[in-house]
C-alpha cells in the first residue's frame, strides 16, 4: 500500500538542556499508510509529533513534506500545508460549542476577514454555510454522538470518549493529508476502543487520510498498522510489520523484558 | 439570593431544634458581620451618607449602608448546601435563631465601637474616629441608647434574614421587590424628578411622593411598597405570560420579531433623549461612553482573552486626535477639521496605535502581557504630558475649545487639492448633552453591531480559540499573532470613538482624564457585567457608571463617589466568588444546560432512545452503533 512519499524525516535530533529527547531519527510516511509509533513512556514519541507539527524546533536534521522542508514554519503554517494533529491530553476549546470547535479548525481553509463579516457579504454567508456543512459532515463520522442537539452544546459537557472523538473530528476538519493521532484510544473502554479501531481504518479507506499514530494499546496497533516504528530513548530500535517488531529482542527488552503479547491481552 | 427558595418537596425531615446549630459557623458569621459593621463605620461612609435621606425622617442612606449587612449575613448563615443523598430538614425556628444570634453578635461588636468611641480617642490613626460618628451611631442620644439601638436593630434584622429562608418563595420575592423599589426610588430621586418634569399630572404625583427637601415621604414610601407588591403579585405573572408569547412568536417568526424589536429599541432610543432633562442626558452620555469602552475591551479580553490593562491608551489616542484635528487652539498642527471628518483620521490613528502597541505586546502571554500593557497605558499618558510632545498636545495645560460634533457638512477645504465643499448647515448638534447623547448612541450602535457580527464569524471563532488555548489554536491552523492583533486593533478603534466623543463633549482635554484608573474601571465593568456578553457589558456599565459613577464622572448616587473604589472592589470580590459568569449569564449556555437536564430526565423515564439522550453523566460505553 505504498504510494508516493509524503513525509520524509532525516536524522532528526533535539536536545532539551543535556537530554537527547530524539537522536538521529529517520522516518518516512507514504501516502495512504497507517504507521504506528510505539515505545515506553519517555521514549520521545510526543516530542516527535511536536516537532512535525512545528511546536518544537529540532536541533538538527530535516523534515521534508512533499519535497519542501517544514523547518522554521509556525504550527499554523504546518497545519495549512496539510498535517493535522490531536493531543494526548485532550485539548479541546472547552467553552466553544461542538460545532464551533470543528468550524474554527477550518480557519486556514477560509479567508473572509473583518470587513466581510461586518458587511455580511455574500461570500461571507456562503463560506459560513460551507464550513458549517463540512463541520457537520466531519462530526457525522462518529455516528449520532456529536450531532443533533449536541452541535450547540459546549465541548465541556462531553464525556471523555466523546472528547477524544471530537479531537479527531477537529483534526479532520482542517482538511489535512496526514493526521497525527496521539494516543487516540487512551482511557477508552474495550468496546469504545474496538469501535475507534474500525474508524481509524475508515479514516484511510473512506476519507483518504494518511495516519501516523502513537498508541500504547497493542491490540489497536496490531489491527490497523501497516508498519510499526519503535522508539526508545529517542532512537529507533526497530521498524517493520507488527509481527516483525513484536518478536524483536531489542523491543522486548525495551518493554522491561516482557513479551508484548502479554501486554496486549 | 433565591438559591434555596423552598419548593417544599414532600419528603423533608422534621425541623431541627433551635439550639441544634453549627455554632462555629454561627459565631464566625457573627464576627464577620461585626467586623464589617465596624469597618464600614470607620470608613466614614455611613456618617457621610447620612445626609442622603431615603424616607424622611425615618431612614437615611447612611443607616441603610449599615443595616443591609445583618440582614444579608443573617440570610447567608442559614444557607445550607443540600447535596444528593443528604437529609434535608424543614426550615423553622432554627433558622430564625441562627439569624438572630448572628445579628446579635454583630450588634454587640458595633456597640463595643460605640462604647470605645465614647471612652477612647483613637483619632490619630483612624481619621473617622470622631464625635460626628458617635452622634450618628447613637442618633444623638446617650451611649446606652446607642448600644441598645444597634443590638436591637441588628438582632431584629438578622432574624429577618433568617425568616427569608422560611417564608415561601413568593414572600421573599415580595420583600425583595418592596425593598428594592423603595430604596431605588429614593436613590433615583433626581432622575425621576428630571423625567417627570413637564409631563402632565406626573409631576404632581412625584411631588406627593417625595419630601420637598429630599427623600420619600412616609406615605409615598408606603404607596410605593404597595405598588411593588402589586407588581410582584399580578404584573409579574402577566409579564411572564407576555414573555412566553414573545418567545413563541420568536421561534415561529424569528426574522419578523427581531426586526420589530430592533425598530422598537431604535425608536425608544431616538425618542427618549427628547423627554429627558439635561441631567439625565448627561448621565446617559457618561454611561454610553463606558458602554462603548467596555464593548471594545470586551472584544480584547472577553473574546480574544488578551488581558489588556492599558486600554485607556486608545481612549486617549481618540481624544487627543480629535482635539488636535478640530480645536482651533491646538498648539501644534491645527487643521480645525469638523468632527465627522476628523473621526475618519481618528480611526486611522487608533489602528496605528493598536498595531504599534500590539506588535511588541502580543507575543507575550497571560500575566506578562497584562503587566506590559499596564506600562503602555501609562507611557501614552506620560508621553502626552511630556515636554517632548507638549508642542502638539498642550502638555499638562491640555487643549481647550474643542468644538462639538456639529452636523455642519461642508465649508472645509480639502488640503492639497484646494477644493472647498459647499456649506450645508444642519445646526442641531453642539455640546448640548441631548445631542451628544445621540452621537454616543450612534457609536454604541456601531460597537454593538461590530461585536455581534464578529462574535459569530470566522474571526470571532478564531479569537475564542486563542482565548481557550493558544497553542492548540495555532496547531489548528490559526495564525494567533494576526488574530490577536486584529482584536487589539478593533478594540482600539472602539475606544478611540469613545475618546473622540469625550473630547467633543467636554470641549477640552487634559492628560489627567486618562489615568490608569480608567482602564481598571472598564475592566471591572466587563468582569461584573459578564465577560464576552454584549448585554452583560451594557448592564455592567449602567450599574457601575450609572449608579456609582465613573472614574471622573458622578453617577446617580453622587454621595457614593468618595467610596466608589471601595464598593467596586467589594463588588468585584463578591462577583468572583459567587457569580463569576457576570450579571447577565450566557443565555446560550444556560439553555444548553437545561436541554441536557431535560434529556437526561427523559432518558431516566425511558422515553428517549438511550444513545440519543447522551449518557454523559453516567458512562459512555455499550451503546455504540453496530
Amino acid at each position: 500500500m505504498s504510494g508516493e512519499r509524503l513525509l520524509d524525516i532525516k536524522s532528526l535530533s533535539v536536545t532539551f538542556g543535556g537530554l537527547n529527547a530524539l537522536h538521529d531519527l529517520d522516518f518516512h510516511v507514504d501516502k495512504g499508510e497507517i504507521v504506528s509509533v510505539i515505545g515506553p513512556n519517555g521514549a520521545g514519541k510526543t516530542t516527535f509529533f511536536n516537532m512535525i507539527s512545528g511546536m518544537v524546533t529540532p536541533t538538527s536534521g530535516d523534515i521534508v513534506y512533499r519535497g519542501d522542508s517544514l523547518l522554521g514554519l509556525d504550527p499554523n503554517q504546518v497545519t495549512a500545508r496539510g498535517i493535522a494533529r490531536t493531543f494526548q491530553n485532550v485539548r479541546l476549546f472547552a467553552n466553544m460549542t461542538i460545532l464551533e470547535n470543528v468550524m474554527v479548525a477550518q480557519h486556514c481553509r477560509t479567508k473572509v476577514g473583518v470587513f466581510g463579516s461586518l458587511l455580511n457579504t455574500r461570500s461571507f454567508r456562503r463560506e459560513e454555510e460551507e464550513i458549517r456543512e463540512y463541520g457537520k459532515e466531519v462530526l457525522g463520522f462518529f455516528g449520532s454522538r456529536l450531532v443533533g442537539y449536541r452541535l450547540d452544546q459546549t465541548a465541556s459537557v462531553l464525556s471523555y470518549a466523546n472528547r477524544r472523538r471530537l479531537e479527531i473530528a477537529r483534526a479532520m476538519a482542517t482538511k489535512p493529508e496526514i493526521i497525527l493521532l496521539d494516543e487516540p484510544v487512551a482511557g477508552m473502554n474495550p468496546k469504545e476502543t474496538e469501535e475507534l479501531t474500525g474508524l481509524i481504518g475508515k479514516l484511510r479507506s473512506e476519507w483518504g487520510f494518511t495516519i501516523v499514530m502513537i498508541e500504547h494499546d497493542m491490540k489497536v496497533v496490531r489491527d490497523v498498522s501497516d508498519r510499526v516504528v519503535v522508539l526508545d530513548h529517542g532512537e529507533t530500535i526497530a521498524q517493520g510489520s507488527y509481527e516483525t517488531v513484536s518478536n524483536d529482542p531489542g523491543v522486548i527488552e525495551a518493554y522491561l523484558g516482557r513479551p508484548i503479547e502479554g501486554n496486549a491481552s | 439570593m433565591s438559591d434555596t427558595a423552598m419548593s417544599a418537596p414532600a419528603d423533608l425531615a422534621p425541623a431541627r431544634a433551635p439550639l441544634d446549630q453549627d455554632w462555629r459557623k454561627v459565631v464566625n458569621y457573627g464576627l464577620v458581620l461585626g467586623l464589617a459593621l465596624v469597618f464600614i463605620s470607620l470608613t466614614g461612609m455611613p456618617d457621610g451618607l447620612n445626609s442622603r435621606v431615603i424616607v424622611e425622617p425615618w431612614l437615611s442612606m447612611g443607616y441603610l449602608s449599615l443595616m443591609w449587612l445583618p440582614f444579608a449575613i443573617g440570610f447567608a448563615v442559614t444557607h445550607e448546601q443540600v447535596l444528593e443523598g443528604m437529609v434535608q430538614h424543614k426550615r423553622g425556628a432554627r433558622e430564625l435563631f441562627a439569624g438572630a444570634v448572628v445579628g446579635l453578635i454583630g450588634g454587640l461588636c458595633l456597640s463595643l465601637l460605640v462604647y470605645l468611641l465614647d471612652t477612647r480617642d483613637l483619632s490619630d490613626p483612624l481619621v473617622n474616629w470622631n464625635q460626628p460618628l458617635l452622634d450618628f451611631l447613637t442618633r444623638d442620644g446617650s451611649v446606652g441608647e446607642g448600644v441598645l439601638l444597634w443590638v436591637g436593630v441588628s438582632t431584629a434584622l438578622g432574624l429577618f434574614g433568617g425568616l427569608m429562608r422560611i417564608v415561601p418563595a413568593l414572600g421573599s420575592r415580595l420583600v425583595r421587590a418592596v425593598i428594592l423599589t423603595v430604596v431605588g426610588a429614593a436613590a433615583m430621586e433626581a432622575l425621576i424628578d428630571d423625567l417627570s418634569e413637564g409631563v402632565w399630572k406626573l409631576e404632581g404625583v412625584v411631588e406627593w411622593l417625595y419630601h420637598p427637601r429630599e427623600g420619600l415621604e412616609p406615605a409615598g414610601a408606603i404607596a410605593l411598597a404597595i405598588a411593588a407588591a402589586f407588581v410582584v403579585l399580578w404584573l409579574g405573572r402577566q409579564l411572564k405570560k407576555g414573555g412566553a408569547v414573545y418567545n413563541l412568536a420568536r421561534e415561529a417568526q424569528p426574522l419578523a420579531v427581531n426586526a420589530v424589536s430592533v425598530v422598537a429599541v431604535a425608536a425608544a432610543a431616538i425618542l427618549l433623549p427628547i423627554f429627558l432633562g439635561r441631567l439625565t442626558n448627561d448621565l446617559l452620555v457618561n454611561v454610553g461612553l463606558f458602554v462603548l469602552l467596555a464593548l471594545g475591551l470586551n472584544i480584547v479580553v472577553g473574546l480574544a482573552g488578551i488581558l489588556d490593562l492599558g486600554y485607556v491608551a486608545f481612549y486617549a489616542v481618540g481624544g487627543y486626535s480629535v482635539a488636535i484635528l478640530t480645536s482651533p487652539t491646538s498648539p501644534g498642527i491645527s487643521p480645525t477639521l469638523p468632527f465627522w471628518l476628523a473621526i475618519f483620521i481618528v480611526v486611522g490613528m487608533a489602528t496605528l496605535a493598536g498595531l504599534f502597541i500590539g506588535a511588541p505586546v502580543i507575543r507575550m502571554r497571560g500575566d506578562y502581557l497584562a503587566i506590559v500593557t499596564l506600562g503602555f497605558g501609562e507611557i501614552i499618558r506620560l508621553t502626552v504630558r511630556s515636554d517632548w510632545a507638549s508642542g502638539l498636545t498642550g502638555g499638562a495645560q491640555g487643549m481647550l475649545s474643542i468644538p462639538g460634533p456639529d452636523l455642519n457638512i461642508g465649508g472645509w477645504t480639502l488640503p492639497l487639492v484646494g477644493w472647498t465643499m459647499p456649506k450645508l448647515e444642519v445646526d442641531l448638534m453642539g455640546t448640548n448633552p441631548q445631542h451628544i447623547l445621540y452621537v454616543v448612541m450612534f457609536f454604541v450602535a456601531i460597537a454593538i453591531y461590530v461585536s455581534w457580527r464578529l462574535e459569530n464569524s470566522r474571526i470571532g471563532r478564531a479569537w475564542m480559540a486563542v482565548r481557550e488555548d493558544e497553542s492548540v489554536a495555532e496547531a489548528m491552523g490559526i495564525n494567533t499573532v494576526t488574530a490577536k492583533l486584529q482584536a487589539f486593533v478593533v478594540g482600539a478603534i472602539l475606544a478611540s470613538f469613545a475618546g473622540a466623543v469625550f473630547a467633543a463633549k467636554v470641549g477640552s482635554i487634559f492628560e489627567s482624564s486618562f489615568k490608569i484608573l480608567v482602564s481598571i474601571v472598564i475592566l471591572v465593568i466587563v468582569i461584573v457585567g459578564g465577560m464576552g456578553r454584549i448585554a452583560g457589558v451594557v448592564a455592567g456599565a449602567f450599574v457601575l457608571v450609572g449608579i456609582l459613577g465613573g472614574p471622573n464622572q458622578p453617577g446617580l448616587m453622587a454621595e457614593f463617589s468618595e467610596y466608589k473604589l471601595l464598593i467596586y472592589g467589594a463588588l468585584l470580590v463578591w462577583m468572583m466568588l459567587k457569580r463569576p459568569e457576570g450579571l447577565i449569564p450566557n443565555v446560550r449556555r444556560s439553555r444548553e444546560l437545561h436541554q441536557e437536564e431535560f434529556l437526561q430526565d427523559a432518558w431516566l423515564r425511558g422515553e428517549v432512545d438511550r444513545d440519543e439522550a447522551g449518557s454523559e453523566a453516567t458512562t459512555d460505553e455499550g451503546w455504540a452503533p453496530a
